[in-house]
C-alpha cells in the first residue's frame, strides 16, 4: 500500500537517523521510565564487568595462594562469596529493571499511540475512510504502531552496553595496554559483524513476509473459491499454484537461513578467538612480569560477559528501517488533515426539519498517486446500460464514466413532515445522497439545508441530534441489543421497546435468549441480515429524528414485513421529516414525492402515479424485473404491479 | 502495506530481543520475531504483518484474512485443533519422515555436525584450565605449551565454526523442505476434502493450517529451534565436563538448578496462560477498532465517537495490561536464574578453595568450572521462552498433520488407494495423488441424464438433510428444484455433482453410478455454478479460462458472444484483459455472475447445475442474466435451484422439495393449480416480485458506505 519509494528511503542511510528521531519521539513520552530502564542495563552490564574483577582478585588472592599453599584464608573466601553474591544479586536486579521498566516503556509508547491513532480514525471524515482499506488501517493502529517502536526494546541495553564498553576498554587499558589492544579490534569487529548482518538480513526477512502475505493469498483465495475449483475439477491447478508460492518462500527462508546459518558460529567463535588470543599475548605478559593470572583470567572472563551485551546494537539497528515504515504510516494518519469545518450555529425547532439541497454536487476526491484512492466501487456500474444499448448516457464507456461526478446540481425541498422517495439505478447516486444529509460527506458544491442552515454551519453534534441516518449496510456492533438501539443515548426500555415495535423487530427480539439484553455478536452474526436491518431502524427510531434517513434499509426485510413497517411509518407521518432511497416500488408507493435519479441528476421529480404516467424512464426502472422475467420467456408472469399494490 | 493484523504479536514485546543468551538470541533484524512467539493463532500471511516491511505486499488479502482467522482458530471451536492427538514428539517426527523421507537422509552426517559443534562450545574452558594448569605453572611460563593449546583450540573454534555452519545450513533446508511439502500436501488434501465448501468458517481454519501454523513452525525453527538443539547439546556436554573436572561441584551446582528448572517450569506455565490472555486482549482490541473503522458511517451518523473512543481506549490499556503482566513473569525469570547463577559461583569459589586446599582441585580446574558455569546456565534462563515457543509450534505441526488423518470422504475412484494412507505408509510427498492408478469409468458420451435411487443425506450425527429421494431427469430436460431455505435443495444439487456423497442410496449420471465415474470425467461433462460464482483476482479472460485451461482469448470471447454478452465485454475498461479484483470486487455482483456464466459456458458441460443466485442485481444486469443463462442452457441437460420462481415458471419440470423430501414434481401449469407447497412458495414470491431481495443486497457504487470494504466478501471482513 505505501508507494515503493519508501522502501527505498528506508534503505538510505536517512534510515538511521530517522529511526533515532522516532525512538526520540517515544522516550520523550516515558523518558523517567525509560531513564529507569537504561540505568537498570547500566547496572546489568557494570555488574558483568564487576564480577570479572571479583573472579580476577579471587583467582589471585584467593585460589592460587590456596591451591598453592594448601590452606585457605576463610574470611577471605567468605568475603569473596558474598562480594559474588552482591553482584549477582545487583545484576539481577539490573536485569529485571531494564526488562520490566523497558517493557512497560514500550507497551505505553505504543498503547499511547494506539489511543491517538484510533482517535484520529474517529475524528477524520468518512471521505478519508474512504481511501483506505479495513485492513490497511487495522495495521495502522496496531502491526505499524509497534513497529515503530520496538527497536525502544533492546535500547536501554544498547545504552548499557556502550557504557559498559567504556568501561570495559578503560579496565583493559588499567590492566595492561596490550591485551587492551586486543579488545580495541575484536569488540568493534563484533559490534560491525552485528550491524552488517542486522542490514542485510532485514530486507531477507521483509522478503519472506512478503512471500509469506502470497502464500496466504493464494490459500485464501483458492479455498474461498473451493466450490468452484471442485466444480470445475481444478484441484491440481490449484496445488500447483500454490506450490509456486510455497516454494518462493521455501527458498527465500532457506537464503535467510544461510545468512543466519553463518551469523550465528560467527557471533559465538569470534569472542572465543578473542579470548584465545588474550590467553596467548597473556602467556607473554605474564612471563615479562606485566600482569599475574588473576588478571589474566579477569580479561578472559570480561570478554566472554562483553560479547552479549554487544548484540544489543545489532538488534537496535536491524529494526531502525522497520520502525521508520511504520512510523511514516502512524504519522500519515496522525497528521491527515481532517477537512471538516464545524460551525457554532444551533438548530432550534422541535417537530420535523425541513429539508433543502441547494444545487449540490459531489465528486470523488482526486485518486492519490499510490492508485488506492480510486473507489472500485466507482468503476463499478459497468453492466448497469440496458441490454440493448438504448440508453445512450451510458454508451461513453467506463473510462468516462469513472470521471462523472457522482451527483450534479441536485436541488430538492422537502417540506416538513412529508415523506420523499428517492430512487434511480445502481450507481445513480442515491447513497451519497443519503450520506450527505447526514453530513456523513459534505457536497463538493451546493449546500444541504435544514431548517434553512446550512449543515456545515451547524455547532458539532447538532446533526446527529436532527438527523438519524439508516444505512444500506445493518452494522451492529458487538453488544447487547439494547446498546445497538441506544447507543449510549439515555432512553428507558419502554421507548427502546416502542421504537422495536415500529421496526416490527418486537416479536424476534422478545423471543432472544436474553431478550433486549442477548448480545448479537460480533457485527451481529447471531442475528439475520432482516433482523439486523430492522434493529438499525429501530436505533433510528428511538431517537425520534426530526430527519429520518433510510438508505434502502430495508431491502433484506421480507416484503410483508417491510409494508408493515411502512405502513407504521405512514401513520406515524407528520413527526419527522422522512427521506427514503428505494428501488421497490412498494417503499416508493407510500411517499408524497418521488425524486428520480439518474447518473447524479434529477431526471424526474413529482408524485409517484405522475410520473409513472409522465416519465417513460422511470416507467422503465420500475418495471425491470418484470422485463427481465420476460427476457427469460416468461409467459405466465403474474402483474407485478399488481401483485404489489395489493399487499400495500 | 496493509499489514495483517497479528492478532497476538504478544512476544515481539514482550520478549526483548536480548532475552536470550548468547547462544539462543533471536535475529537481529527479523521483521518479527514475535511471530514466532505466537501460539497458535497467528494469522498466516500474516504471519506477521510484515507490514511495514513491505509496501508491496498484496494488501487486501492478507489483511483481511488475516483478521478473519483468530476467532476461527482461537481454540475449542475449531473442530480440527480438537482433532488433533496428543501425538508425542518422536511420533511427530515420525509422521514427518514418513511424508518427507528427505527429513532423515544424511541424518547421521547432521548428526556428526552437531556433535562436532557441541564439542566446539566448551572448547575455551578446557583451554582455559590446560594453561592455568599446565602453561603457568608456579615454576614459570611454559609459552610452547600455551602456544600448542591456544593453536589446537583456535583449530576447533574454526572447524566448530565451519561445522555449524554447515549443519545450521543442512537443517534449514530440510527443515524447510519438509514443511513446504507438508504445506503443499495439506493443501491438496484440504481440496480434496469435501467439507472445505460446506462452512466458511471451517474454511478459515483449514486455511490456517497451511499458513500460520507451518509459518509458525517454520519461524520457530529458525529463530530457535535449532538453536535450542545445540543449546541442549552444550547444556549436556558441559553438565558433563563439570563432572569430569569435579563431581562434588557439579553436584553442588546440581543442587541449584534442580530447583531452578523446577521453577522455571512453572513460570512457562504461568506464561503460556499469560500469553493466551494476551491472544484474547488483542483479538478485542482488532475487534473494537475494527468496529469504529467498518461502522465509520454509523459512528459519525450517530454522533456517538465519544462512546466508541472510550471502548477503543479500554481495550488499548488492557492490551497493553496483558503485556506488562507477561513482562513481568519473564522479568522475574530472568533476574532470578541470574540470582541463582551468582549462589552458585559463589558456592563454588567456596567449595572449590576447599577441594583446591585439600589438593584435589587444581586452580586451573576451578577457573574452568566457573566458565562452563556460564555455559551450562544460558540455555537454562532462555528455556521459559523457548520451550513455550517451542509447545506452540509443535502444536501448530500436529494441527497439520491432523488435517491429513481426515479422510477424503468423496474419492476419485481414477485415483488409487487414498494417498492420505499412501503417505502414512511411507510413500514421498512428492509424487502427488495421481501416481497409483485407479479403475473407474468415464461417463458416455451424449447428453446426460441423472437418476437419484432412494437417496438420503445427513451430516455426521446430524439429522436427516434429505429423505427416500427418488428422482429420474431426461437427458436435455430443464428442471427446475424450488424449496424454502434449508429444504435440502443445495444438498440434492451436491449429491448430483459428486461434490458429497449420499449417506444411502445411489445418484447415477448417464447411467453410471456418480463413485465409479473418474473425476476427469465428471468433471468435464457436468458442472456446478455456484450461486456466487466466485472470481479469482485475474483478468476476466483467466477467469473464464478457468472453465477450461488453455482456451484463446478468442474461445473466450466467443463464449461471451454465444450468451449474448459481447457488448458488455466491450464497455469493460481492458476487455478481456480487465482485472477483476479481490474476489471479483472491482465488478458488481450481477456482473460476476455474468463472468461466471462465460465460465461456464466454455467448459461447454452436458450437464449443467445451476444454483440461482439470490443476490439482488440492479435490474439492467437482471436483464441480461436471465438471457445469458437462457443460452447457456440452451441444448443441455439443466437442473436449477430457483430461487425466483420465473425461472420455474420456465422450466419443463419443477421439482419441489420441502424437509428433505421431493413433495410435489410437474410442469409449473400444473402444480401452481393445486393446493401445496408449490402454490404457497409461489404466492409468496409473487407478492415480493419487484423486489427480489431476500439476503443481502449489493451495494452500489455511488454507495458513501465504504464500498471498498464492502468489497471483501462477509466473513473475511474484520472478524479479529
Amino acid at each position: 500500500m505505501m508507494p515503493s519509494a519508501t522502501r527505498t528511503d528506508a534503505r538510505e542511510s536517512g534510515v538511521i537517523g530517522l529511526g533515532f528521531a522516532t525512538l526520540w519521539r517515544g522516550i520523550r513520552e516515558q523518558p523517567r521510565l525509560f531513564a529507569l530502564a537504561a540505568s537498570g542495563a547500566c547496572l546489568y552490564t557494570l555488574t558483568g564487568v564487576a564480577s570479572s574483577i571479583v573472579l580476577g582478585e579471587a583467582t589471585e588472592r584467593i585460589v592460587l595462594p590456596a591451591v598453592r599453599d594448601g590452606h585457605a584464608d576463610w574470611p577471605a573466601v567468605a568475603v569473596a562469596a558474598a562480594v559474588i553474591v552482591g553482584v549477582g544479586a545487583l545484576r539481577a536486579l539490573g536485569m529485571f529493571v531494564r526488562r520490566l521498566a523497558g517493557g512497560t516503556v514500550v507497551f505505553r509508547v505504543q498503547g499511547h499511540y494506539r489511543h491517538r491513532v484510533t482517535r484520529q480514525y474517529l475524528r477524520l471524515p468518512l471521505s478519508w475512510h474512504q481511501r483506505h482499506s479495513t485492513g490497511t488501517l487495522l495495521s495502522n493502529a496496531n502491526a505499524d504502531v509497534e513497529a515503530a517502536w520496538n527497536p525502544l526494546m533492546p535500547l536501554p541495553f544498547a545504552v548499557g552496553a556502550l557504557i559498559m564498553l567504556v568501561t570495559a576498554l578503560a579496565l583493559l587499558f588499567a590492566t595492561d595496554p596490550v591485551l587492551a589492544l586486543i579488545g580495541l579490534v575484536v569488540f568493534p569487529t563484533f559490534g560491525w559483524v552485528n550491524l552488517w548482518y542486522g542490514r542485510r538480513v532485514w530486507p531477507l526477512y521483509a522478503g519472506v513476509q512478503r512471500l509469506r502475505g502470497e502464500v496466504s493469498a493464494v490459500a485464501h483465495e483458492s479455498f474461498d473459491g473451493a466450490l468452484v475449483v471442485k466444480a470445475l475439477g481444478r484441484e491440481e491447478e490449484e496445488t500447483d499454484r500454490f506450490r509456486v508460492h510455497a516454494e518462493e518462500l521455501r527458498d527465500a527462508m532457506i537464503r535467510a537461513g544461510r545468512l543466519r546459518g553463518l551469523f550465528d558460529p560467527l557471533m559465538e567463535s569470534l569472542p572465543n578467538l578473542g579470548i584465545l588470543l588474550v590467553l596467548i599475548v597473556g602467556a607473554v605478559r605474564i612471563r615479562s612480569g606485566a600482569i599475574d593470572v588473576g588478571q589474566l583470567v579477569r580479561v578472559a572472563y570480561l570478554f566472554t560477559l562483553l560479547a552479549f551485551p554487544l548484540r544489543a546494537f545489532g538488534w537496535v539497528f536491524g529494526d531502525l528501517p522497520r520502525a521508520v515504515v511504520g512510523y511514516q504510516r502512524v504519522e500519515a494518519v496522525l497528521t491527515a488533515p481532517s477537512e471538516e469545518p464545524q460551525g457554532t450555529r444551533n438548530l432550534t425547532g422541535p417537530g420535523p426539519a425541513a429539508l433543502r439541497l441547494a444545487a449540490v454536487s459531489y465528486a470523488y476526491p482526486d485518486a492519490s498517486p499510490d492508485g488506492t484512492a480510486a473507489l472500485p466501487g466507482t468503476a463499478a456500474p459497468a453492466g448497469t446500460a440496458s441490454p440493448d444499448g438504448a440508453s445512450q448516457d451510458d454508451a461513453a464507456g467506463p473510462s468516462a464514466r469513472s470521471e462523472r461526478p457522482v451527483l450534479s446540481e441536485v436541488s430538492v425541498e422537502v417540506a416538513p413532515g412529508s415523506i420523499v422517495a428517492i430512487t434511480g439505478r445502481t450507481g445513480a447516486g442515491k447513497s451519497t445522497l443519503a450520506g450527505m444529509l447526514a453530513r456523513l460527506v459534505d457536497p463538493t458544491d451546493g449546500a444541504v439545508l435544514l431548517d434553512g442552515v446550512d449543515l456545515r454551519d451547524l455547532a458539532p453534534g447538532e446533526v446527529s441530534r436532527a438527523v438519524a441516518l439508516v444505512p444500506q449496510q445493518a452494522f451492529l456492533f458487538d453488544d447487547t441489543v439494547r446498546a445497538n438501539i441506544t447507543l449510549g443515548l439515555d432512553v428507558s426500555t419502554e421507548a427502546v421497546w416502542a421504537a422495536l415495535r415500529s421496526a416490527q423487530a418486537d416479536r424476534f427480539v422478545a423471543a432472544l435468549p436474553a431478550g433486549l439484553d442477548t448480545h448479537v455478536g460480533e457485527r451481529g452474526t447471531s442475528l439475520s441480515g432482516g433482523q439486523r436491518q430492522r434493529v438499525c431502524l429501530a436505533r433510528a427510531l428511538v431517537r425520534a429524528p426530526r430527519l429520518l434517513v433510510l438508505d434502502d434499509a430495508t431491502a433484506s426485510v421480507d416484503p410483508r414485513v417491510e409494508g408493515a413497517i411502512l405502513a407504521g411509518l405512514r401513520e406515524n407521518a407528520g413527526a419527522s421529516t422522512v427521506v427514503v432511497v428505494a428501488q421497490r416500488r412498494s417503499t416508493i408507493a407510500l411517499a408524497d414525492e418521488v425524486v428520480h435519479l439518474d447518473a447524479g441528476r434529477v431526471i424526474g421529480c413529482g408524485r409517484h402515479v405522475d410520473l409513472l404516467a409522465s416519465s417513460p424512464r422511470y416507467a422503465a426502472l420500475l418495471t425491470a424485473y418484470e422485463q427481465a422475467a420476460r427476457a427469460a420467456g416468461t409467459d405466465a408472469m403474474p402483474d407485478p404491479d399488481l401483485a404489489t399494490e395489493a399487499v400495500s | 502495506m496493509t499489514g495483517p493484523i497479528p492478532s497476538a504479536r504478544s512476544g515481539s514485546e514482550l520478549i526483548p530481543s536480548e532475552s536470550a543468551p548468547d547462544s539462543l538470541a533471536r535475529p537481529a533484524a527479523a521483521p518479527s520475531p514475535g511471530a514466532a512467539r505466537i501460539p497458535a493463532t497467528r494469522p498466516p500471511g500474516l504471519a506477521d504483518p510484515a507490514s511495514p516491511a513491505d509496501p508491496a505486499s498484496p494488501a487486501g488479502t492478507a489483511d483481511l484474512a488475516g483478521t478473519a482467522e483468530p476467532s476461527d482458530l482461537a481454540g475449542s471451536a475449531d473442530p480440527l485443533s480438537a482433532a488433533a492427538p496428543p501425538a508425542s514428539l518422536v511420533a511427530t517426527v515420525r509422521r514427518l519422515r514418513a511424508l518427507s523421507p528427505e527429513l532423515t537422509r544424511g541424518l547421521l552426517g547432521t548428526v556428526t555436525l552437531a556433535l562436532v559443534a557441541t564439542v566446539g562450545k566448551v572448547v575455551v574452558p578446557v583451554a582455559v584450565q590446560q594453561i592455568l594448569d599446565r602453561g603457568l605453572t608456579d615454576d614459570g611460563v611454559r609459552l610452547g605449551l600455551v602456544g600448542v593449546a591456544v593453536g589446537a583450540a583456535a583449530v576447533v573454534i574454526v572447524v566448530t565454526a565451519v561445522a555449524t555452519y554447515r549443519m545450521n545450513l543442512r537443517l534449514y533446508r530440510v527443515s524447510e523442505g519438509t514443511l513446504a511439502a507438508l504445506r503443499v500436501r495439506a493443501f491438496r488434501h484440504i481440496h480434496d476434502l469435501s467439507m472445505l465448501s460446506q462452512s466458511a468458517q471451517r474454511r478459515g481454519s483449514l486455511t490456517s493450517r497451511v499458513t500460520s501454523d507451518v509459518d509458525q513452525m517454520s519461524q520457530f525453527l529458525q529463530f530457535g529451534g535449532v538453536m535450542l538443539l545445540v543449546s541442549t547439546g552444550q547444556m549436556l556436554l558441559s553438565g558433563v565436563l563439570m563432572f569430569a573436572y569435579s563431581w562434588p561441584l557439579a553436584l553442588l551446582v546440581l543442587a541449584f538448578y534442580v530447583p531452578l528448572l523446577i521453577v522455571t517450569r512453572l513460570a512457562q506455565r504461568r506464561l503460556a496462560a499469560r500469553y493466551a490472555q494476551l491472544r484474547e486482549r488483542v483479538g478485542e482490541l482488532l475487534g473494537a477498532v475494527a468496529e469504529s473503522v467498518v461502522g465509520a458511517p454509523v459512528v459519525r451518523a450517530y454522533g456517538i465517537q465519544d462512546r466508541t473512543a472510550g471502548r477503543i481506549d479500554g481495550s488499548i490499556d488492557r492490551y497493553r495490561g496483558a503485556q506488562i503482566d507477561a513482562q513481568r513473569v519473564i522479568a522475574g525469570v530472568f533476574s532470578l536464574s541470574e540470582l541463582v547463577a551468582a549462589l552458585a559461583s559463589a558456592s563454588v569459589v567456596v567449595a572449590g578453595v576447599a577441594l583446591g586446599v585439600d589438593g584435589s582441585l587444581s586452580t586451573g580446574r576451578l577457573i574452568a568450572f566457573l566458565f562452563l558455569l556460564t555455559l551450562f546456565v544460558m540455555p537454562i534462563q532462555s528455556m521459559t521462552e523457548v520451550l513455550n515457543d517451542a509447545a506452540n509450534a509443535f502444536a501448530g505441526l500436529r494441527r497439520v498433520l491432523a488435517v491429513l488423518d481426515l479422510p477424503r470422504d468423496v474419492r476419485d475412484p481414477g485415483l488409487g488407494a487414498d494417498s492420505a494412507t499412501v503417505a502414512a505408509e511411507g510413500a514421498p510427498l512428492g509424487g502427488d495423488a495421481t501416481s497409483p492408478t485407479g479403475s473407474g469409468r468415464d461417463l458416455p458420451v451424449g447428453p446426460l441424464g441423472a437418476r437419484f435411487v432412494r437417496v438420503g443425506f445427513a451430516y455426521p450425527q446430524g439429522p436427516p438433510v434429505l429423505r427416500d429421494i427418488d428422482l429420474e431427469i431426461a437427458p436435455g430436460a430443464r428442471v427446475a428444484i424450488v424449496g424454502e431455505t434449508g429444504s435440502g435443495k443445495t444438498t440434492l444439487v451436491k449429491l448430483l455433482t459428486r461434490l458429497m456423497d449420499p449417506s444411502t442410496g445411489t445418484v447415477c449420471v448417464g447411467g453410471v453410478p456418480l463413485p465409479e465415474v473418474r473425476f476427469a470425467s465428471l468433471r468435464a461433462r457436468v458442472l456446478l455454478v455456484p450461486q456466487d460464482g466466485f472470481l479469482f483476482d485475474l483478468t476476466i479472460a483467466d477467469n473464464v479460462r478457468y472453465g477450461r485451461p488453455g482456451a484463446s482469448d478468442d474461445a473466450v470471447r466467443t463464449a461471451f458472444a454465444a450468451l449474448g454478452l459481447a457488448d458488455w465485454l466491450d464497455r469493460l475498461p481492458a476487455g478481456l484483459a480487465t482485472r477483476v479484483g479481490e474476489s471479483g470486487s472491482r465488478l458488481s455482483a450481477g456482473e460476476r455472475q455474468l463472468v461466471a456464466l462465460a465460465r461456464a459456458q466454455l467448459a461447454d458441460p452436458e450437464l449443467l447445475v445451476l444454483d440461482e443466485a439470490t443476490s439482488a442485481v440492479d435490474p439492467e444486469t437482471e436483464v441480461r442474466l436471465a438471457a445469458a443463462l437462457a443460452e447457456l442452457t440452451r441444448g443441455r441437460t439443466s437442473v436449477t435451484i430457483a430461487h425466483r420462481l420465473s425461472t420455474a415458471e420456465t422450466a419443463q419440470e419443477v421439482v419441489v422439495v420441502d424437509d428433505g423430501r421431493i413433495v410435489q414434481r410437474g410442469p409449473h401449469r400444473d402444480l401452481v393449480a393445486v393446493p401445496g407447497v408449490y402454490q404457497r412458495l409461489h404466492r409468496s414470491w409473487a407478492a415480493g416480485v419487484g423486489t427480489a431481495a431476500d439476503e443481502t443486497r449489493p451495494e452500489g457504487p455511488g454507495a458513501p458506505t465504504d464500498v471498498r470494504r464492502a468489497a471483501a466478501p462477509p466473513e473475511s471482513r474484520m472478524k479479529p
